[in-house]
């Protein structure tokens, strides 16, 4: 880039080309490092992840190298959310205060078994972001049911019926905590991510982000549609993204147009690109369209 | 004594300490079954795809358009499928 | 241990328990974070450092965590990051955080811990015996072990210092037992704060994980590489040795007390049959030791103050060449024997060919109180029947029932 000439600005930050280095150990299409890329368009090098066992600790590679040009902090399972705080506390005593804390933990990591290391951080309000990546089932060890799995969908642990229970809600737990800031996102969506991401840096305490990250291999869909897929949740009205603070509910752009049920495109087209919802019923697929009027409904009530 | 004062003695063992390091996972390149074909006439320079591509192998720039790096593009087609134009398309391996 | 207190100089005597001792030491620590969820009887000791930490009179945070889990999960956190950490816990909350108390122990991040020790359960059982403690064994944990709350405050002092050294940068654990030591008040000499500051340093530690540059920690690892890392864990334990053996001597130069390093031998040198253990009971044993002393038997005490690292040396010089040896153990490897009798043997056969009569009782499990006099009956019975001729069981559990 010459000197005389300023370099025209891209829709999100330099930064995101410096910290996810190529060749990391991620399947083809794999939303993980797509959410990274957001935050290092936030952060830069200056974030130090806190990663419990996930498809994570497998994606940033082997030792002695890493894929983040970034600092990392692998985990035992249940304690993202105890170790970014005891990080946190530790950079406050010690007067650091250009790094950011976060916590990057996969919905089991997250509703599952690091549920109650979550609750407690978020309870104590410690000063960091925990990014749930949702994935809706145990990717790293063969795609099995998490909480976080969708009513209906094809498991290697729900291999013949599907899921019977609709998803466990970690947002809207989190905002029961009353801590100070609560979003969902999308890797669909990054500069709604991106955007919250750096309100998030604004506020001090506890901020919770639910980040949807459909996974090509565990979803049974071809990677180039990892996107794609995303953003189908989102416009078939079954993701809905919003952020909760100063206790209430903000609904973000892309959701927007589809608090008016007609504009939303028929669960079906969601559905239908993904072998894991291949063996639904008719009557199944009614559930689960009766369970997004139910979310929005609650959207509605808490705007 | 400083708040931040944290005396680092090197240490002489193996830790479990991991640096930076491009292709962790070597030439990813290897992994493909398809190549993603750029046409650099039809870009409109909108950054969807090198904003979207999991691997961090694609460049948009204003004068040479997109440009990605083969030894580790996965393949996935990610950015194919952002495309707004049309202008990347998967093409099989040889 | 009157000797070593009346040694004892510069600072002042208190009259503590033991858990606010060990509260003490680590406030004289300057530790910078404090995470740990309460469990009887551990429960002074964080309570007394939230006091501490509320009243302004140390410059700490202490992490209310939700269980013990995260409270050694956040202690890391706050170690890697460069914090001077400590937390503290018993029994089921040792055995909660037992999968961090080994990540802790392979991460190479100095951190301290204090164990209450106390029974496991079922039944539920507060009293103090060593299981919890023994569990940790194979952690990458250095292990040591008081008799009396003034060494349950030196301990715990010298416990960072060791932590810290470049040579170990390996988690310390300090056990002492509930009740018997945590709940019981006993005079502790405390040096004087300027002296243990000059003596300590500041915070060291081999990497810092603090945004500085970046840096990663815990990657996937292959087996060569790992098995690499675990033979460094065992090279640093065995260099601890040394290291604590030198802190020990340190810590002399300003406190006047010194304890031997890793064990503590008494009346061993012209002794022919000796007697080991390990923990407040050892007291009793000593004295117990000693009324045989004065009927003419030659037996001396071999204490335990460290088993992480081994004290194999030790074991060497002070067991070996004699005609018996009883290992008094307050914990069972059920379907084994006790802990500190198997380890004691098998470090013993690498150093003699011609092993002593051996005898391992194992008492006070459960919190069973076990006092002077018998350890007076049970030693003086095995001497005697020895001597005799007679056949000693190589393994008892003395056991008495409720009255």
């Amino acid at each position: 880039m010459g000197e005389s000439k300023p370099r025209p600005r891209p829709p999100l930050p330099y930064n995101m080309r410096d910290v996810v280095l190529p060749g990391d150990a991620a399947c083809p299409g794999c939303p993980i490092p797509m959410g990274w890329k957001v935050l290092s368009a936030v952060f830069g090098e200056k974030m130090i992840l806190v990663i419990p066992a996930s498809c994570s600790s497998v994606v940033v590679g082997a030792y002695p190298g890493n894929s983040l040009k970034a600092s990392v902090v692998h985990v035992a399972f249940a304690s993202a959310g105890a170790v970014a705080s005891g990080i946190t506390e530790a950079l406050r005593r010690r007067g650091i205060n250009d790094v950011q804390v976060i916590a990057w933990a996969g919905d089991g990591g997250t509703a599952d078994i690091g549920m109650a290391s979550l609750s407690g951080a978020a309870e104590r309000n410690h000063d960091f972001i925990y990014i749930m990546y949702d994935n809706e089932a145990y990717m790293n060890t063969g795609i099995q049911r998490s909480s976080s799995t969708p009513y209906g969908a094809w498991t290697t642990t729900t291999p013949i019926i599907g899921k019977t229970e609709h998803k466990k809600d970690v947002a809207k737990i989190m905002i029961a905590h009353g801590v100070p800031y609560v979003a969902t996102a999308s890797v669909a969506y990054p500069h709604d991510f991106y955007a919250k991401l750096q309100r998030a840096k604004r506020i001090h305490g506890f901020k919770f982000i639910h980040l949807h990250a459909p996974c090509p291999v565990g979803w049974r869909f071809d990677p180039k549609y990892t996107a794609r897929i995303a953003r189908l949740a989102v416009e078939t009205g079954l993701w809905v993204l919003y952020e909760y603070y100063d206790g209430k509910l903000r609904l973000s752009g892309p959701s927007r147009p589809y608090l008016d049920p007609s504009k939303r495109k028929p669960v079906e087209e969601y559905l239908k690109l993904q072998g894991r919802f291949k063996r639904l019923t008719p009557e199944k697929i009614e559930e689960i369209k009766k369970y997004v009027e139910w979310n929005w409904e609650w959207v509605k009530r808490h705007m | 004594m400083s708040k931040s004062m944290v005396r680092l003695e090197p240490i002489k063992y193996h830790v479990p300490l991991a640096r930076p390091k491009q292709g962790v996972a070597g030439k990813t390149g290897f992994w493909r079954t398809e190549k993603p074909i750029v046409d650099n006439e039809k870009c409109i320079r909108c950054y969807l795809c090198e904003i979207y591509c999991p691997v961090n192998v694609i460049r948009v720039e204003p004068e040479t358009g997109v440009t990605i790096d083969y030894d580790y593009c996965k393949g996935c087609g990610v950015c194919s499928d952002v495309c707004p134009v049309n202008a990347i398309r998967m093409v099989p391996e040889e | 241990m009157t000797a070593i207190l009346e040694e004892s100089r510069g600072g002042r005597i208190l009259p503590l328990t033991g858990n606010y001792a060990v509260a003490m030491a680590a406030k004289m620590a300057r530790v910078q974070v404090v995470a740990a969820y309460p469990i009887t009887p551990q429960t002074s000791v964080i309570e007394k450092l939230s006091e501490y930490i509320e009243a302004g009179e140390l410059e700490a945070t202490m992490i209310r965590v939700e269980s013990e889990h995260s409270a050694l999960a956040a202690t890391f956190g706050a170690a890697i990051a460069g914090a001077r950490a400590f937390t503290a816990t018993s029994s089921h909350g040792l055995l909660y955080m037992h999968e961090w108390v080994h990540w802790t122990g392979r991460a190479r991040v100095p951190i301290v811990m204090a164990i209450v020790t106390r029974a496991i359960a079922p039944p539920w059982n507060i009293w103090p015996d060593h299981s919890d403690f023994y569990d940790q064994r194979d952690a990458g944990w250095v292990m040591g072990f008081a008799m009396d709350n003034q060494e349950a405050f030196d301990l715990t002092l010298q416990a960072f210092r060791i932590s810290e050294d470049p040579r170990v940068y390996l988690p310390v654990m300090i056990g002492l037992e509930g009740f018997i030591l945590g709940h019981t008040t006993m005079p502790v000499h405390i040096p004087d704060q300027e002296a243990v500051d000059e003596w300590l340093g500041p915070r060291r530690q081999g990497f810092v994980i603090d945004g500085s540059e970046p840096l990663a920690h815990g990657n996937l690892a292959w087996p060569e590489d790992t098995e690499e890392m675990f033979m460094d864990i065992h090279r640093a334990m065995m260099e601890a040795k040394s290291v604590i053996r030198e802190v020990d001597e340190e810590y002399y130069r300003i406190t006047g007390r010194r304890y031997g390093g890793l064990t503590q031998c008494i009346r061993c040198s012209d002794a022919k049959y000796v007697v080991s253990s390990m923990g407040a009971w050892s007291g009793d044993i000593m004295e117990a030791v000693e009324k045989l002393r004065g009927e003419g038997y030659p037996v001396g005490v071999l204490r335990f103050r460290f088993i992480r690292p081994f004290p194999e040396e030790d074991v060497a010089e002070h067991l070996a060449g004699k005609k018996l040896v009883v290992v008094f153990d307050r914990a069972i490897s059920f379907g084994s024997m006790g802990q500190l009798f198997m380890e004691t043997v098998a470090h013993l056969a690498k150093h003699t060919g011609k092993l002593p009569v051996l005898r391992n009782i194992v008492a006070g499990v459960g919190g069973v109180n076990v006092e002077w006099r018998e350890f007076y009956e049970l030693i003086k019975d095995s001497i005697d029947r020895f001597e005799e001729g007679g056949e000693l069981e190589y393994f008892t559990w003395y056991h008495k029932a409720r009255r």
